[in-house]
């Protein structure tokens, strides 16, 4: 399978490789391109990264003020550290690298360093879940399961472009500590110009008929939209609840969402435990709500290496899984 | 506003000796009758903190949230008795309140939260301040701020590989307002410290780091290494103090060298005596 430029497909991607995204408008770099930006608004706004701004799309901010970035090396704790360090004397500051090297290695930096003194710190956490090829120990396929036990932190996972860039901005207004999973590279644009991101509140995409209606987060919500697409010639017409916020919550627009609905299919880049899915379950049980639900998203595991579309499709949660929950109920 | 030691004068000597000894008759009277502790730890701080405060930081009790004040941050949370007795002797608490220290819903908890007034850092999570110092010292240099960042730091932090993470940081990022106050008391939790960490003012050299090796509880020598970590000179300073655990009480200095000393509730009133004694 040969690429336009000659290069074979069929392969794992190389570190920062832009990969082209088929039939989809994108943005390049929309993160570092909006930071940068609003560090022109924003004086107190400072850059850092752990060795890895090629990968995270920070340049475009080093760039632009190269006297506020500062990579720290490959030092996830120190990263945290400094950014927890910059953010008491008045800073607002961005950090990125991948999202395991953060929530694994760096917990404990996270957790006191940062959300226990409600410090400034925004994580932008690069390849979430099964978005970075080199396996396990790059892919952090349980990185919202670990965050979500810290306190006072809020997690965002963003569908695309237009939502990310929006949420550059917001966090810089969020008081406290902010973990966001990043897209990088060429970063689809998927939701409508109206869309409007607002922390810890769900947002219904799509309305449906009532019958089947998916509640996604993060990248998974727009592999919804055109799932929900993909089935209307086929007589069926699905709901999209996007549910950016991970933490807080909003227990309550998705009981207003399934109470709407017969049947859920909730989905996630992410494993079923401990994620999007198990929010959902937790919040319909307390509530006595208990209605069919098929959960899309990683099982427990170590994942193998290879290029996004051959793990999704290999780990069953690519488009052909969406439409075989709504068609075939299973 | 009333700045505290700007610029920093002579020091003298005699000022500070009392000083150093009202820390450690604070910190005997808050760790009475709670069995504990780190008091062992905290008496052999004294000396440091009653320099810091009384000679060489600038800082305003009435004004805790100063964005130019020196900042002091106690990596080591857990030897919270002596910067409480550190931050009511300056004035930044309440003497009354230091009896609720360790207490059940106390605002002067047993390990640090930076809700209390003139505390830094949430402290007590080991290799945690160093880094934030580093972090701290880069925003204010950014910032064109004369402060400067002193962060005190366990012998068995150093054991920490994100000591050292923030170790290499400090240099990387010439912080030459940042001053490390390394406690080498020479024990951990499981006791005496095993672990080969020496030469520790070598190795901070070799990461790049202006490093003194003085008696951490001699109050002129402490002087003499804070007068030469001013120096403007790109490289962050670091003073290994080697301190003697309950210094200035001869009973707990005798004890066993434990992470958690033993004092039983009827030795109080006697050490409390012993330390007048050895500071008449």
């Amino acid at each position: 399978m040969l690429e336009q430029d000659g290069s074979i497909g069929n392969r794992t991607r190389g570190m920062g490789e832009i990969v082209e995204v088929e039939g989809k408008t994108t943005e390049l770099a929309p993160f570092g391109i909006t930071l940068a930006a609003l560090a022109r608004e924003r004086p107190e706004i400072v850059g850092l990264t752990a060795d890895m701004g090629r990968y995270s799309d920070i340049l475009p901010f080093r760039d632009a003020h190269p006297d506020r970035f500062f990579n720290v090396g490959m030092a996830e704790q120190s990263l945290i550290m400094i950014a927890a360090g910059l953010s008491k004397v008045g800073k607002i500051a961005y950090c990125t690298t991948y999202s395991v090297f953060i929530t694994r290695r760096a917990y404990d930096f996270v957790a006191i360093a940062c959300a226990h003194s409600k410090a400034n710190v925004k994580i932008f956490a690069g390849m979430p879940g099964l978005v970075n090829g080199y396996g396990a120990t790059h892919q952090a396929t349980e990185d919202l399961n670990m965050m979500r036990g810290i306190a006072d932190l809020t997690i965002i996972d963003p569908c695309d472009a237009t939502e990310l860039k929006q949420v550059v901005r917001a966090v810089a207004d969020i008081p406290g500590t902010v973990y966001v999973r990043n897209l990088r590279g060429k970063v689809p644009v998927e939701l409508g110009p109206d869309y409007r991101f607002e922390v810890g509140k769900a947002k219904q995409l799509r309305a449906g008929s009532g019958k089947i209606g998916i509640v996604a987060t993060g990248y998974m919500s727009a592999r919804a939209l055109d799932a929900a697409k993909a089935v209307e010639a086929k007589g069926h017409d699905v709901g999209v609840l996007h549910v950016s916020t991970i933490k807080p919550f909003d227990a309550a627009g998705v009981l207003d969402f399934a109470r709407r609905h017969e049947r859920l299919i909730v989905a996630e880049n992410h494993k079923t435990t401990g994620g999007l899915a198990s929010l959902v379950v937790e919040t319909l049980y307390e509530a006595g709500i208990q209605m069919p639900l098929i959960k899309i998203g990683l099982d427990d595991g170590f994942f193998e290496c290879g290029s996004q579309d051959y793990l999704e499709r290999k780990y069953q949660v690519d488009q052909p899984r969406f439409e075989r929950a709504i068609l075939e109920d299973r | 506003m009333t700045l505290a030691n700007h610029p920093p004068g002579a020091p003298d000597m005699t000022a500070l000796k009392a000083r150093a000894l009202n820390l450690r008759r604070k910190m005997m009277r808050m760790a009475a009758g709670k069995g504990e502790g780190y008091i062992a730890q905290g008496l052999a701080i004294a000396d440091c903190l009653a320099v810091l405060y009384f000679h060489e930081m600038r800082h305003d009790s009435a004004a805790p949230d100063w964005p130019d004040r020196d900042r002091f941050l106690l990596s080591t949370g857990h030897y919270s008795i002596a910067l409480y007795a550190a931050l009511a002797e300056a004035g930044y608490l309440d003497e009354d309140a230091l009896a609720s220290y360790g207490l059940n819903g106390s605002a002067l908890p047993m390990s640090t939260f930076d809700e209390t007034p003139g505390v830094e850092i949430v402290g007590g999570s080991l290799g945690h301040g160093l880094g934030q110092a580093v972090g701290m010292a880069m925003g204010l240099k950014l910032g064109g701020s004369p402060a400067r960042v002193f962060c005190e730091f366990s012998d068995g932090e150093l054991q920490e590989g994100s000591t050292w993470e923030a170790a290499m940081g400090g240099a990387t990022f010439k912080c030459d307002n940042l001053v490390a106050l390394v406690d080498c008391n020479g024990i951990q939790a499981d006791g005496p410290v095993t672990v080969a960490i020496e030469p520790v003012a070598d190795k901070m050299a070799a990461f790049g780091w202006d490093a003194v090796d003085v008696n951490g509880n001699d109050i002129s020598a402490l002087t003499e290494a804070l007068a030469g970590a001013r120096k403007p000179d790109g490289r962050p300073k670091a003073i290994v103090m080697r301190t003697t655990p309950g210094f200035g009480v001869p009973t707990i200095m005798a004890r066993e060298r434990a992470h958690f000393v033993r004092v039983a509730n009827d030795e109080w009133d006697s050490l409390q005596v012993e330390l007048e004694k050895e500071n008449a």
